[in-house]
């Protein structure tokens, strides 16, 4: 490297530069989850722009039935409940536990989407019979997408915390956290779609 | 929880070295930057055929060089792959790849193998959005891909569109995810924020934007798709749909997806002039306000785009206001850019020209933009050859000359080798004499009346066309020298030496080309990027 005439500008730091670093995963995992965030943003607001200005056609107005969603919001409040106490469990070290309290977040979204298909059969409209249903069929979709994925996700760390062999232990925590942030979001997100969808 | 960075990770020995790296899927953010670059220039190459086609074809009032549909899908080409396989990765992707690890003093990005697949998303997309022209049915719906236009027209081509928009979508917010841990996240310590040179807060605040604003089009092309193969009604008013929900969505991000476009421009410009006018950058402090500045009324003004949509009088009075007010920040950032010129010990090479070109055309393009917002103005003049000739002054007079300009200044970095003057100042004064004669006679255009987007006109306006398609005839030109230059440099260039330019931000200094692990031993703390010119006698 060639030395520069102004190079009194440049100094060296002394302190021991470490290849060591903080760990950003987390940070990546949050600033994607605000982008996911902005696509659910977009269809609240298409959704409330429709009802807002577009009247829909006689006899194309729904009251949605509320017992299936309601526990659907159980279930997953829940479910973020047990991931929290599979965490829980990690930092202590107990990894059996932490794969059953998993193994209970799993099934809590697979009868979350399981309700959801239920009530899909069981609607009075279909996806292409009006706007309103179109949107409907549109947002749930893509946040059951997303539970289907999450789902997914918790089984696999939960074959991954497995006592033995398994990958992920108190010391390497972060492919459970990070699951556990996305859960919550997709949790939060609900309760969000369910305010707006279901009870305005 | 700390992790190991060891710099064997981006250069392990299973990657390929020499110019077969760049073929592979390298994890070293300088190959992806390179990579970024040829990739984004080869579509560069195919968008600006297709502008040559539209140029050609309306040298003359009639469609006789193109069918009206052929055309028409043309200029949704043109549109797209300029977009977005050009502009918005090289000026984000290639050169915030190759220097923001440089600029925060780190050995590679933050997410090095994310990095390479936001890259190695855009072959395949781009091969994908040209491969739709061939199908029945191309896209011929512009690039904003309004409905019902969108839905109504043969639409297997418009189908591969979306697919593609939205992988090339998906690579962008990767890519800012990227930038933004990295800006926040993987600084050297000791190196603050306010220390960073200036095209790290550029990208910083154009990667908010990136990942604020792509996902919400993400969300509105699959309704649009939905719409095209499920025959939903979302943007269809036949089913009681509607379609100015679709273009406040689209907007959402392409209002700031102009500023995705030239806010890292105005970062690169920020980094070129004070380097060859040898004095420190005007006003700092003031530049990042002014970023942030953008990147927040950039967000709220989308609608500026819809005043002949229907959009109700107190929301034009507030985009009108909002936009106006972005002239501020901007206006700021000029006055600062010359500032900086004024006085300075002014080498005209040419990167340097390519700058002052790129303050020039702006200028023009900044106050046609100020001129839109107004919303008696913008209905005069909506849909006219005004806002093509506004759209070129900011994208192609502002964005592609700091591209070129960023070219001339970073490529000893890159190669090690000068590039040849001559052919430079030959390749800017074509460009800027092209662009100029093309977009500028548009102005007038489009203010008597010629509407955008169509293949016929009326007779009147012909001579002023041909004008025009002369321009464009000589920006196909001034490819030709810059081509050779590349060529002629990377062979036999001078060599450099490894700081031609004298500069201190920290990309120079280390050797150029740069080892893999970018710094031997440990990387430079820069605390003034800009110190030039600090006791006059050392310099030179």
């Amino acid at each position: 490297m060639t030395t520069l005439d102004s190079s009194k500008e440049i100094k060296k730091n002394d302190s021991e530069v470490s290849e060591h670093h903080e760990d950003f995963r987390m940070f990546g995992l949050i600033t994607f989850l605000i982008a996911d965030g902005m696509t659910f943003a977009g269809f609240f607001a298409a959704y409330l722009t429709y009802k807002a200005v577009n009247p829909l056609p006689d006899g194309a107005i729904y009251e949605l039935e509320l017992p299936i969603p309601t526990l659907n919001t159980i279930l997953l409040l829940v479910s973020s409940a047990t991931f929290h106490k599979a965490g829980k469990a990690l930092l202590k070290n107990k990894n059996s536990y932490t794969q059953k309290w998993l193994i209970v977040t799993a099934l809590l979204g697979i009868t979350f989407l399981i309700c959801q298909l239920f009530e899909y059969f069981n609607l009075p409209f279909g996806l292409t019979d009006n706007l309103f249903a179109s949107t409907f069929y549109a947002l749930t979709g893509f946040h059951g997408l997303h539970v289907t994925l999450g789902t997914l996700m918790i089984l696999i760390i939960s074959w991954q915390t497995r006592p033995k062999e398994g990958r992920i232990t108190n010391q390497n925590m972060f492919p459970l956290e990070a699951v556990e942030l996305y859960w919550h979001f997709v949790d939060g997100i609900w309760v969000i779609l369910f305010i707006i969808l279901y009870l305005l | 929880m700390t992790i190991s960075i060891d710099s064997k990770d981006s250069n392990n020995s299973l990657q390929p070295k020499g110019w077969l790296r760049y073929f592979s899927f390298s994890l070293d953010h300088k190959v992806i930057g390179i990579q970024y670059l040829v990739c984004g220039f080869l579509f560069y190459l195919i968008g600006g055929t297709l502008a040559s086609a539209i140029r050609i074809e309306l040298a003359s009032p009639m469609s006789d060089f193109m069918q009206r549909d052929v055309y028409n899908q043309v200029l949704t080409l043109h549109g797209t792959i300029m977009i977005f396989l050009w502009i918005v990765p090289v000026v984000n992707g290639a050169f915030g790849n190759y220097l923001i690890p440089f600029y925060v003093g780190a050995r590679d990005m933050a997410f090095p193998r994310l990095n390479a697949v936001a890259f190695w998303l855009i072959p395949p997309s781009g091969l994908m959005l040209v491969a739709s022209y061939f199908v029945e049915g191309a896209a011929q719906a512009g690039w904003t891909a309004y409905p019902p236009l969108s839905i109504t027209t043969p639409q297997s081509g418009q189908l591969i569109w979306i697919m593609s928009v939205l992988l090339l979508g998906g690579s962008s917010i990767f890519g800012g995810i990227n930038f933004i841990a990295t800006i926040i996240k993987l600084r050297r310590p000791g190196l603050k924020l306010m220390q960073l040179p200036m095209y790290c807060w550029a990208m910083l605040g154009t990667s908010l934007l990136v990942v604020l604003s792509t996902p919400v089009l993400a969300g509105t092309l699959i309704l649009l798709s939905f719409d095209i193969v499920a025959h939903t009604g979302f943007f269809n008013p036949v089913l009681g749909g509607n379609v100015v929900v679709y273009q406040h969505l689209f907007w959402f991000y392409s209002h700031p997806a102009v500023y995705i476009m030239v806010l890292p421009a105005f970062g690169l410009v920020s980094e070129i002039l004070p380097v060859h006018s040898r004095k420190p950058l005007f006003g700092y402090t003031t530049m990042v306000f002014s970023i942030m500045g953008i990147v927040v009324l950039g967000l709220v003004v989308w609608a500026h785009h819809m005043f002949t949509s229907g959009t109700p009088p107190w929301m034009r009075l507030f985009f009108t206001i909002a936009t106006a007010f972005i002239a501020v920040p901007t206006g700021i950032k000029f006055f600062n850019w010359v500032a900086t010129l004024w006085g300075g010990k002014i080498s005209i090479n040419s990167a340097m020209l390519f700058s002052c070109g790129f303050i020039i055309n702006f200028v023009f393009g900044g106050i046609t933009g100020v001129a839109l917002a107004q919303v008696p103005f913008d209905i005069h003049v909506h849909d006219t050859y005004f806002v093509v000739a506004h759209f070129h002054y900011i994208v192609y007079g502002g964005t592609v000359f700091i591209i070129f300009s960023s070219i001339y200044h970073w490529f000893p970095k890159v190669t090690g080798k000068l590039m040849s003057e001559k052919l430079g100042i030959l390749h800017f004064a074509i460009t800027f004499i092209g662009f100029n004669l093309c977009f500028a006679p548009q102005h007038w255009l489009g203010l008597n009346g010629m509407p955008r987007r169509v293949a016929e006109y009326d007779p009147q306006f012909q001579f002023v066309n041909q004008i025009s398609s002369v321009g464009a005839l000589l920006m196909a030109i001034s490819t030709i020298p810059f081509l050779i230059n590349i060529f002629l440099s990377i062979r036999n260039g001078k060599d450099s030496g490894d700081n031609p330019w004298n500069a201190l931000t920290p990309e120079w200094l280390t050797s150029s080309p740069p080892p893999v692990e970018n710094w031997i031993g440990e990387a430079p703390l820069v605390e003034e990027p800009y110190g030039y010119g600090k006791p006059i006698s050392q310099e030179n």
